[in-house]
């Protein structure tokens, strides 16, 4: 079942789209209508204009369901699924142009010689003025000066028609030549051929968009695909070449000699000075290896004169036309369906950047969702919720105490003669109290969920058994509000999670300091509300509950205790929100189960599918609990504001 | 003889800022059993303060109060409140509000339950046993209160102005009703209230209490309580004696206001 609803996500994400379209308009056409119905009511702020509207609801649910549909693509892969990996081979042609097209005034302002002769006159006019800083001998400054000329000739002549290596007009010409037939062959129906048999295997064998994780198929699969891909190699070989040719002829390789030599007898010269203390020749060693580097520079030949790659930047400009022409409604479909990213080709794969990446798609967070539901799977070894078999014995020896065993008379027993050991009625209580008998087994629920919520429950539960009465008592008597107020407010105010990494440091990373920690969350805000609900108990209440013979223990548990009863049940929902939140920081910083802990294992695994599940998770569990304890409110306080 | 009985009763607070308020002095008087006691006053007169130590909620700083032998030391069953807004635990069902006072005794729930229809059924609250209280009116709720205390069986009843929350046709219902109930049992019973009207038809005898400090000014005997009993209240109040009377209370409690207000005109 699972399985066929997984292969046909697809289709169903395109039909609830449809419905979710169809759903939005209606319910606006329906609020219209509605709106028309009040165009009477000329009151501006009449709070009644704000009550009911389930069409709104219908309407804002789609509106948001729509958008995460669209940003995260996955109604660009329920209508087209073979998207992705048509612009992967996009991707890759692009990929491989790159290093070509960065030369070129194409995306950038400058051709890359230009900012080459900018950059390098610049850094020879710096070092220029700076040879004073070196304290030079006369004779030496006017050496250094004049390796600095020939650098700089050396350089600009590089830009010079007349000194361009002469093989290279007809390599440039013949890369131009080779962008041009290979974007001819763009719109050459016969092109590439059919797809080998080699191909057509190895695109079969690969899954589909996002069968596995974020994966987008890399291999070629469909025409425009094997076109985009044979193309992405012929560029990668002609770029390759390209890179290979160097603007190094016989006038720059004399130049470069010529430096090279001069630069190597300045520094030798200074060596032989033997009036140079150790600090001036180190000076002088800074200044020739600035120069040599400078020369490294030039050396390289990637300077070429104005006009000489003009073909070459045609054919490029070309190229990338028919590339943009030659995607057609692929394009298109890539502009309008997949919003806030686009797909990118790596060395050896494909993937998805902006909302594609960070916001999972719905289909693959549901998917993600059962598969770590099931238990068998789960995450970290450990099932979201489920459940497992325990004896009674052992969770009975869980609330006996070992002392129970000390307290029987005797001794334990001793082994006899023959090896053998007698249990006695001392032994026996030892092994009831720790749980060693066999018993009957009964299914305990487990798992990252359950671990959350029971550590919210026990802690909430000490806090209200233990924070109500203080609270009361404090509503009741001087003493007790001014001795156990400071003491509360010392800690309340603290930030839950300031408390986190001392409390976790102290009791480590087991149940007990989480436990703890909550605890100390629900403690003070029950005190509080039972403080507050005690001191709003109206005097006449207990006046007539006086008066009506009731003793002072009654009045507490019959008429404060009830009276309060607003106070506290608010105090528990408070509560509750806010150990939640403290909770999941809690399993962040330190555990190894709890749907925080989930939440910061995917985290540290850039898994955001997971991430959005352990939201959806929270938010869900967040939102049970509210309502649970709305509907106790509603059944336990029904007077509340109406008393 | 369970009679109240005041004797020289001194009632003095002391402010945080040292200052001595006499709320009540030197006030006595006696008080039969089975009298119908109604006492007015303008504001900060001590009526309040004067019923809060009878209840038993405060104690005087001089003299003493009896009812019938005992000296009056703390809350007890022996006098039961009604207080103005009722004060109901609206927690409970009428029937729970009505028996608390047995059940906090630990009485015989059987009983108890068949008290309770008793006393539902003269305060006219029939078959509204399990309906939770903030369900109810105003005048119910204060009919609640009153068998609530008459459940007790007390010597004395206080009410603290009982009907000063209720519309001017359920006064006169739950007036008839105080009457009835008085005729019926023969408790003594002591009512506060700001309505003359209501002081003159709902006392057998009347205080008039004078402010700064605290004083019984005038005392009447009245024949409207025992009229009530058989005629139409609207009636007695159309007499000439009531009229009479009504209007020199009237001018009496005015004088007092005007006093306190330093003797300002309007």
């Amino acid at each position: 079942m699972m399985d066929f609803l997984f292969e046909q996500r697809n289709t169903i994400v395109a039909f609830l789209i449809i419905g979710l379209i169809i759903a939005l308009a209606l319910s606006v056409i329906k609020g219209r209508q509605i709106m028309a119905t009040e165009r009477t009511d000329l009151v501006f702020g009449n709070p009644a204009k704000a009550l009911g509207g389930w069409y709104w609801i219908i309407t804002g649910m789609s509106f948001v369901l729509l958008i995460w549909f669209y940003f995260s693509w996955d109604a660009a892969r329920a209508y087209h699924p073979t998207s992705a990996n048509e612009l992967c081979q996009v991707a890759k042609v692009e990929r491989a142009i790159k290093p070509m097209r960065s030369q070129f005034p194409i995306d950038k302002q400058n051709l890359r010689g230009t900012d080459l002769i900018a950059r390098d006159s610049a850094q020879l006019e710096r070092i220029n003025n700076s040879l004073k800083s070196f304290a030079l001998q006369p004779a030496e400054e006017l050496e250094a000066k004049a390796i600095l000329a020939s650098l700089s000739s050396a350089l600009v002549d590089q830009a010079n028609p007349a000194y361009l290596k002469q093989s290279l007009t007809t390599e440039f010409a013949a890369i131009a030549e080779r962008i041009n037939s290979v974007n001819a062959s763009f719109s050459d129906p016969a092109f590439p051929g059919p797809p080998t048999s080699a191909q057509k295997a190895a695109a079969e064998a690969q899954p589909d968009w996002g069968d596995t994780g974020k994966e987008i198929p890399v291999e070629p699969a469909t025409p425009l695909g094997y076109r985009y891909a044979a193309i992405a190699a012929e560029i990668r070989l002609i770029v390759k070449d390209f890179a290979k040719l160097r603007n190094t002829g016989p006038h720059l390789l004399a130049q470069v000699a010529d430096i090279n030599l001069r630069i190597k007898a300045a520094k030798a010269s200074a060596k032989a000075n033997l009036n140079l203390s150790d600090a001036e020749l180190e000076s002088r060693e800074k200044l020739y290896s600035q120069l040599n580097k400078m020369l490294k520079r030039i050396d390289n030949g990637s300077i070429y004169p104005p006009n000489s790659l003009n073909d070459v930047q045609v054919a490029l400009m070309a190229f990338d036309k028919s590339h943009i022409e030659q995607q057609g409604s692929l394009r298109t479909f890539d502009t309008w369906m997949m919003p806030g990213g686009r797909i990118i080709a790596g060395n050896s794969a494909c993937s998805e950047q902006g909302s594609g990446r960070w916001l999972p798609k719905p289909s693959d967070t549901l998917g993600t969702l059962v598969r770590i539901s099931d238990p068998d799977i789960g995450f970290k070894d450990t099932p979201l919720l489920w459940y497992r078999w325990q004896p009674v014995g052992g969770m009975l020896a869980f609330l006996l105490p070992d002392w129970l065993v000390d307290l029987v008379p005797g001794e334990y027993p001793r082994h006899t003669e023959n090896g053998t050991i007698n249990s006695n009625f001392k032994s026996n209580v030892k092994d009831f109290v720790t749980g060693n008998y066999e018993s009957f087994s009964i299914p305990v629920p487990m798992g990252h969920m359950w671990d959350s919520i029971i550590r919210v429950v026990i802690g909430l539960f000490f806090g209200i058994v233990l924070g109500v009465p203080l609270g009361l008592y404090m509503g009741l008597s001087r003493f007790a509000k001014g001795f156990f107020d400071p003491m509360i407010e010392l800690y309340r105010p603290v930030p839950p999670l300031a408390w986190a990494p001392l409390i976790l440091t102290i009791f480590g990373i087991q149940d007990d300091g989480k436990i703890f920690l909550l605890f100390m969350v629900a403690f003070a805000i029950m005190v509080i509300s039972a403080r507050t609900g005690a001191t709003g108990t109206q005097l006449s209440k207990i006046h007539a509950a006086h008066s009506l013979g009731a003793s002072n223990r009654q009045i507490l548990r019959r008429v404060i205790f009830p009276n309060s009863l607003p106070e506290i049940l608010t105090g528990i929902r408070i509560s509750i929100g806010v150990c939640w939140g403290t909770l999941v920081a809690a399993e962040m910083l330190a555990g190894t189960t709890g749907i925080g802990f989930v939440e910061n294992v995917a985290r540290k695994q850039s898994d955001y599918e997971v991430i959005w599940v352990t939201i959806i998770i929270l938010g869900v569990l967040g939102l049970m609990f509210d309502l649970i304890m709305r509907s106790v409110i509603k059944r336990t306080i029904p007077w509340r504001g109406k008393g | 003889m369970s009679d109240l009985v005041s004797d020289n009763l001194n009632m003095q607070f002391t402010t945080p800022s040292g200052l001595v308020v006499h709320a009540l002095k030197d006030v006595s008087f006696n008080l039969k059993k089975g009298e119908l006691l109604s006492v007015l006053g303008p504001s900060g007169c001590g009526k309040t303060t004067l019923l809060n130590i009878i209840a038993g909620f405060l104690n005087p700083t001089g003299g003493e109060v009896k009812l019938g032998d005992t000296e009056i030391r703390g809350p007890g069953v022996d006098r039961g409140m009604v207080f103005q807004q009722g004060a109901l635990f609206e927690w409970l069902t009428v029937a729970q509000n009505v028996d608390f006072g047995l059940r906090m005794k630990g009485a015989d729930p059987v009983e108890t339950a068949k008290k309770v229809d008793e006393w539902l059924e003269i305060v006219g609250l029939a078959g509204f046993g399990d309906t939770p209280t903030y369900q109810l009116s105003g005048g119910m709720q204060q009919r609640i209160a009153l068998a609530r205390c008459l459940i007790n069986d007390p010597d004395l009843i206080l009410m603290d102005e009982p009907l000063g929350a209720l519309d001017a046709l359920t006064r006169e219902k739950m007036q008839s009703l105080v009457l009835k109930i008085w005729k019926e049992t023969g408790k003594t019973i002591m009512i506060i209230t700001h309505s003359v009207e209501e002081a003159l038809m709902l006392g057998e005898r009347l205080f008039v209490m004078a402010p700064r400090p605290g004083r019984l000014h005038k005392e009447y005997r009245l024949p409207f309580a025992e009229m009530g009993l058989t005629q139409d209240p609207r009636d007695i109040k159309k007499t000439q004696h009531f009229s009479e009377i009504r209007e020199e209370i009237l001018s009496m409690i005015w004088d007092m206001e005007e006093e306190i207000m330093g003797g300002g005109t309007l």
